[in-house]
């Protein structure tokens, strides 16, 4: 008589005695805490640069960092159950605040991003959709059977493509981007099967064509400006032939702060925003590129084992969906930058200038925290 | 069978998760070592290649200022030029703390208060980095030898060497060339940028803003390459700026000097025009000034000095003085009433020294009432009238003629209008008529404000330049020249609106011409039949002469009043006219001269022509006296 099969339960994350240790006390993970810090405080050094002589960019900087690390640590004591409950209720709310910035929004520099509450702060609502979703994808397959089924792979799809679609003709091509890897990742974590991968990816081939005519005019130009910076070289080419001139002439070592010729000449565009990295390479070389590089691979490692070590599809999916997500940001900035992939407007993460992505950012990996100092003790 | 239940597989989950989580983790290291490998690429292996071009990048472009054209006057004696002058210059982004080194600068050489606010205006108008930003545009030698000393006290100072406009004449054409001033702000806004990026300077008044589009010429620019702090390593290519073309005026720099030099100390104003070309030979009004002061920056002193000084050196006498005409005015009238018919050459009045108009109580009173015992010239001809200067002769005839004749007669010679081609400065004087008073003082026209404008009184006004073309157009005998500054260098428009004056018969230019000749030459007789002007210059001329003397008021006399010259302040005493022509059968010049409260016009102005007229006519060939100016700096 043939044996049943008896199953038996891994050990992975069960039965298995954990020591609680004062980083769990106080719900926060030492590693990311100390590996954001020194690349925020990196990057204020080639902002600090990069603006010379002007500091109050520098300044304010600090205050933006010091008050998303607040938010860091107050999101990090919240029990990730309660941001499981609170995922789609956050994700309607920021549909319908993105449905608001269609009609209400303010326009600056021609594009529709912002959401001005009077008598408040403006924030834009496509950064709150970039934590939203993934958040409401992860609760979405927390409740259901992994790997999913053909329809919840749908339902997840129109999930991502509802945001993506209302933040595209805001234009913000770049922030859609995100978005929407972000929704596919999460989609990529939760085992959706490969031949659903490939063929997504072959119809996605196939349809290039027809969805270069839907781009705007500037952003095709920027794709056909990537392959020949030349043809433009005092329009659309001058960005990308600057910045990578500015990369390229940093050499091994780079020129040393405030020696940038390209930066300090007013030669490199958007050197406190997106295109930091450029100014970071001119100055600080090969050396301190490799430097900056490194450390995202061990923040973004870290991230690897909080959500392979989380205890639920939640934890999993979102902890894993927001390093992902991070590392997309820091991917596109950089190829962008030196002249892999067209111009669209991502910062890097935790070292470009600018409020609302250090915000998001702090925010998603308090959020991560939260997921992996709350872990049940199981014995 | 009811609903499956729904049990989670957990141990299943969280292998498909950390399968995933693993593959992509490792395509997160595949394309962060592609990032690697892209910079690695660009910084190492490419890196000479960029770093040339970051070299590359710091090529400026810098304009080139074009030279001026310079202006010769018509025997081609250097009028305007350009000479070295050395400025001083702070490269901002070199000097650590620019108000340390403008207070250093300012203990060496010493800056005017304008100076620093001027800088500090500059300095936020700079266009680029590195751009040399000016303090000074006036340091002497001396100043320069200090700064050098102190250079390295004086981080980011440069002295830089630029061609300056220059009148080696001095203040002797200042009012007949004008001059170019600095490029003030209001200026800048109304220039365009380019046209005029590296000149400091445009044409402010005169020849010199007339013909400043011909003068400028064409900016140039080269590209240079600079070093990491803007200082320029290399020229790399350049576009030559054109050199602005070089204009010849008809002034005759000689006889401006004799003109000025007739005039001496006195106030007062001299045109004199070529009759041919209508060219102006010389123009004079004195007091003068230096224009060189206005091309390098006037300190506030001296400037606020020639704004307020009651001489008003900085007025043009000639082109924008308005004054009556008085006496010389006579011949006008004569012609016209020639040719009207309201005369003939052989009438004549007896005149008591008195004229009043009917059923009018006031007497107007002839010059000479109170100098001979009976008053008055007594027997008066068209002719005596002219050369004696006879008063009641012109009361009567203006009455005759009507203030509308006599309007148009005088505007057939230019008055009431600027007539002249490339002095849009010049004024249009007063020409009265009907419809003038009436629109202007909203009064009807009086038979008196006719007596009046018979001796050249009353409410007319003329510029020094409109008599002296009117001179030239008695000697053209009615041919119209209108008066021009330009000879040669450019084209200059005719104006098609200006008619010869072909309505006066050959007889009445021989009658009126003979009249004015004998202003200067009828000598030798009785009392009271000479010429006005003969005792003063015409016993010994050796060349024939015309000529019109007057006298214009400046303060009126009123009925009943007595003039006493001695009486009257120096700047109370009427002005004195004398236009002139000569030589009579050949006429080569033409000329008004006007002396400021000079007194009697015969007596005064008369001499002061004479001394010009024996010069021009005596003078053999045009000599060059400067002959060391004949290149100038280029």
């Amino acid at each position: 008589m043939p044996q049943d099969f008896v199953r038996r339960l891994s050990d992975t994350g069960y039965g298995f005695e954990r020591t609680v240790g004062i980083g769990d006390k106080v719900h926060l993970d030492f590693t990311i805490v100390l590996l954001l810090l020194l690349i925020s405080s990196y990057g204020l050094l080639v902002l600090y640069s990069a603006v010379h002589p002007n500091q109050s960019a520098v300044i304010s900087q600090i205050v933006k960092i010091g008050i998303a690390s607040l938010a860091m640590v107050f999101l990090a004591q919240i029990s990730p159950i309660f941001y499981q409950r609170l995922a789609p209720w956050l994700f309607i709310l920021a549909v319908f605040l993105l449905v608001m910035t269609f009609f209400f929004g303010t326009e600056v520099n021609g594009s529709r991003r912002w959401l001005r509450i009077p008598g408040f702060l403006g924030f834009q609502p496509s950064e709150l959709m970039k934590l939203a979703l993934p958040m409401a994808l992860a609760s979405y397959f927390h409740n259901r059977h992994l790997p999913p089924k053909k329809r919840h792979i749908f339902w997840a799809l129109m999930i991502t493509i509802i945001p993506t679609a209302l933040v595209v003709p805001q234009p913000d091509l770049g922030t859609a981007l995100i978005i929407f890897v972000s929704g596919v990742v999460v989609l990529l974590l939760a085992g959706v099967a490969w031949k659903f991968v490939f063929g997504a990816l072959g119809v996605a081939f196939i349809s290039a064509p027809a969805v270069w005519f839907l781009l705007r005019d500037y952003q095709q130009r920027r794709i056909l400006t990537l392959f020949d910076p030349e043809r433009d070289p005092l329009g659309d080419g001058w960005n990308i032939i600057q910045s990578k001139t500015a990369i390229g002439s940093g050499g091994l070592s780079g020129k040393g702060l405030f020696e940038g010729t390209q930066s300090h000449l007013n030669f490199l565009p958007e050197s406190q925003t997106d295109f930091i990295i450029a100014v970071l390479a001119e100055e600080m070389g090969f050396l301190g590129v490799v430097f900056l590089l490194i450390m995202y691979l061990f923040l973004m490692g870290r991230g690897i084992v909080i959500a392979i070590q989380a205890q639920d599809t939640f934890g999993r999916l979102l902890a894993g969906t927001i390093t992902f997500t991070f590392f997309v940001y820091v991917f596109v900035n950089i190829a962008m930058v030196s002249g892999l992939l067209p111009v669209v407007g991502i910062p890097l993460p935790l070292v470009s200038y600018g409020g609302t992505s250090i915000l998001t950012l702090f925010a998603s990996f308090g959020i991560m925290m939260s997921i992996h100092t709350h872990r049940r003790i199981m014995l | 069978m009811g609903e499956p239940l729904v049990l989670k597989d957990h141990s299943g989950e969280s292998q498909i998760f950390f399968e995933r989580a693993i593959i992509g983790f490792l395509v997160l290291i595949a394309l962060m070592l592609f990032l690697f490998g892209r910079f690695f690429y660009l910084q190492i292996i490419q890196h000479d290649m960029y770093a040339t071009l970051a070299d590359q990048n710091r090529i400026q472009v810098e304009a080139i200022p074009p030279v001026r054209g310079l202006i010769y006057d018509r025997h081609g004696e250097i009028i305007a030029h350009n000479i070295p002058s050395l400025n001083l210059t702070i490269i901002t982004e070199l000097s650590p703390n620019i108000e340390l080194t403008l207070s250093k600068i300012d203990e060496l050489i010493g800056l005017s208060a304008e100076e620093q606010r001027a800088f500090k205006r500059r300095i936020e108008r700079r266009q680029r980095p590195y751009e040399p930003v000016p303090v000074t545009f006036r340091l002497s030698a001396e100043d320069h030898a200090r700064i050098v000393v102190n250079k390295n006290s004086l981080p980011g100072v440069q002295v830089e060497a630029r061609l300056i406009r220059h009148y080696p004449q001095g203040s002797l054409l200042a009012h007949a060339v004008g001059s170019v001033r600095r490029i003030n702000e209001n200026d800048a806004k109304r220039l365009d940028r380019v046209a005029y990026s590296g000149t400091n300077h445009v044409g402010k008044i005169g020849v010199e803003k007339h013909y400043e589009s011909v003068l400028l010429g064409k900016v140039g620019h080269k590209r240079v390459e600079t070093n990491a702090r803007g200082v320029i390593m290399k020229e790399l290519d350049s576009v030559n700026p054109e050199v602005g073309k070089d204009l010849t005026l008809h002034v005759d720099a000689a006889l401006q000097r004799v003109s000025s030099a007739a005039l001496a100390e006195r106030r007062g104003t001299i045109v004199a025009i070529e009759p041919s070309t209508g060219g102006i030979l010389a123009l004079v009004s004195k007091p003068s000034y230096d224009p060189n002061l206005f091309v390098k920056g006037i300190d506030h002193e001296t400037y606020s000095g020639l704004l307020e000084s009651v001489d008003i050196p900085l007025f043009n006498r000639a082109l924008q003085g308005q004054y009556e005409p008085g006496s010389t005015i006579k011949p006008l009238l004569g012609i016209a009433g020639l040719v009207t018919g309201t005369i003939s050459p052989d009438d004549v009045i007896s005149d008591p020294g008195w004229f009043r108009l009917p059923n009018e109580d006031r007497l107007y009173r002839d010059w000479n009432w109170r100098l001979s015992g009976t008053g008055g010239h007594g027997e008066v001809g068209l002719q005596k009238a002219i050369y004696r200067s006879c008063n009641v002769y012109f009361y009567n005839l203006a009455v005759k003629l009507g203030i509308n004749r006599i309007h148009q007669y005088l505007d057939l010679f230019g008055f009431g209008k600027n007539t002249a081609l490339d002095l849009p400065e010049a004024r249009s004087g007063l020409l009265p008529s009907i419809e003038w008073k009436k629109e202007n003082r909203g009064l009807g026209w009086f038979p008196g404000d006719t007596v009046n404008i018979g001796i050249g009184q009353g409410d007319m006004l003329v510029t020094p330049l409109q008599m002296a073309t009117a001179a030239t157009l008695i000697a053209n005998r009615g041919k119209w020249v209108a008066p021009r500054m330009l000879k040669s260098g450019h084209v200059l428009d005719e104006d098609g609106s200006i008619k010869d004056i072909d309505v006066v018969p050959d007889y009445i230019w021989d009658e009126i011409i003979s009249a004015m000749e004998k202003v200067v030459h009828r000598g030798d007789q009785e009392l009271g039949e000479n010429g006005t002007a003969w005792a003063y210059i015409g016993q010994d001329i050796t060349y024939r002469m015309a000529g019109k003397s007057g006298t214009a008021q400046v303060v009126s006399i009123k009925q009943g009043e007595e003039y006493d010259e001695n009486e009257l302040s120096e700047r109370q005493r009427k002005h004195a006219w004398f236009i002139a022509f000569a030589p009579i059968e050949d006429p080569k010049i033409a000329l008004a001269v006007l002396v400021e409260n000079g007194g009697g016009g015969s007596k005064v102005a008369a001499p002061v022509a004479r001394e010009i007229l024996d010069y021009y006519v005596k003078r053999k060939n045009p000599v060059m006296t400067q002959a060391s100016y004949a290149s100038g700096f280029r």
